[in-house]
């Protein structure tokens, strides 16, 4: 191994002998010059991944299943989600603004960005793929229960639904309706029907499986 | 906080083609709609994206559109759009929000 | 005026893929490079979405997701001074080298 007097990490992403597209490549060229500057270290990258593999849709489905068993809290989330999910030990991102909105029986919310990829992270994690596509940001504004009937929903025509639009600091949480079924559930069994796509508001969350 | 408009209020969202960064979809320019709720003031981001520091804050609504009065041909009548648009952006107007 | 990431009601646009995969090592990469730079105050979101608008519209439609990233970053880097074209180029022709 030879010295070096910059930090060794530099190349610890360096992947041998296989084909890379062009963007791939200019990345991996511009992290190591930021670490050969001085400007970024390998090791708050990997801090950053980290926080990344940290957050997933457990997390939302946890401020759902509250919001199902305690109409208090849910009050309290539809007024002020930030520190609504403070209380389960969730910290909402400080750079933007986490708004709660609630499915009824009469309206269904669904979340998109037509501009980009906003999107509630901090307690869902990473979009998936479709949120970000091309073919939902058109889409889903102009016809979203076409959109919807692809995610296998279908809305009765007296269903008020809600498109948002999240084209600036707001990042928007869809509360899923209760499923019919669920009473006398715990947090825990009512969490696992939450999905990440009933917090987007492309599907409703899960009825229990009745064995 | 002192707001230009105030939640019920008939907005139409104006329509403008500035060479810089907006927030502002093409699709809803033009349209009119009601306040529905009032986010707060926050940095404007039309600055920000060029180096600016987005002051003064500009105050940020979240605005309510019929879907049938955006785009032709949509049913049902009763669903909505709702959009998060910043004040430079609304006038007030006493026409027909459909 | 054409803005090319302006997408609401976009005619055309076809099915949904609904294909999940995990992200890629790079693009995971990518993803906390893109946040550490923000945390430290070398990039703004409205900077970076910004520079994504700024790619020309057959580009920014063949480009995925975090090629986009990459490319705004690219240009935030240069535009900002802290990197140079020329440097990224020789870093890219260098580490192509070694890696083959």
């Amino acid at each position: 191994m030879h010295d070096h007097d910059h930090d060794h990490d530099a190349h610890v992403s360096i992947e041998d002998g296989r084909d890379m597209r062009e963007s791939e490549k200019r990345v991996r060229a511009m992290q190591a010059l930021l670490i050969e500057k001085g400007i970024i270290t390998a090791d708050e990258i990997r801090r950053q991944e980290e926080v990344l593999d940290a957050v997933n849709p457990a997390m939302g489905a946890q401020v759902v299943a509250r919001a199902w068993v305690d109409t208090a809290f849910k009050s309290r989330l539809l007024a002020d989600a930030k520190s609504a999910v403070e209380e389960l030990g969730f910290e909402a991102d400080q750079m933007t603004t986490l708004v709660a909105i609630e499915n009824t029986e009469t309206i269904h919310n669904v979340v998109v960005c037509t501009l980009c990829s906003c999107y509630p992270r901090a307690l869902l994690g990473l979009p998936p793929a479709w949120y970000k596509s091309l073919e939902y940001r058109s889409r889903v504004v102009v016809d979203p229960r076409g959109v919807l009937r692809e995610f296998g929903l279908e809305l009765d025509p007296d269903i008020e639904v809600r498109v948002y639009d999240s084209t600036a600091d707001m990042r928007y949480l869809v509360v899923p309706e209760r499923p019919p079924g669920t009473e006398g559930m715990g947090e825990a069994e009512l969490a696992e029907l939450v999905t990440r796509d009933s917090m987007i508001g492309v599907t409703k969350a899960q009825t229990p499986v009745t064995p | 906080m002192e707001t230009k408009f105030q939640p019920g209020d008939q907005v139409r969202i104006r329509v403008d083609a500035p060479p810089h960064h907006i927030r502002t979809p093409a699709y809803v320019q033009g349209k009119t709609g009601r306040i529905e709720r009032i986010h707060g003031a926050y940095r404007n981001p039309e600055s920000l994206a060029h180096g600016g520091d987005g002051l003064p804050k500009t105050v940020l609504y979240l605005v309510r559109l019929d879907q049938t009065h955006i785009w032709d041909h949509y049913a049902p009548s009763q669903d909505t759009l709702l959009i998060d648009i910043y004040e430079h952006w609304l006038e007030a107007t006493e026409g027909c929000a459909s | 005026m054409l803005r090319v990431h302006d997408r609401g009601g976009w005619p055309e646009a076809g099915p949904i893929d609904r294909d999940e995969h995990d992200l890629s090592m790079w693009e995971r990469r990518t993803d906390a490079l893109m946040r550490v730079l923000r945390s430290k105050n070398y990039m703004q979101v409205d900077e970076m979405r910004r520079a994504i608008e700024g790619i020309e519209l057959s580009r920014y439609e063949q480009l995925t997701y975090y090629e986009r990233w990459a490319e705004a970053m690219e240009v935030l880097m240069i535009e900002k001074g802290v990197l140079t074209q020329d440097e990224i180029d020789r870093k890219v022709a260098e580490l192509d080298a070694k890696t083959g």
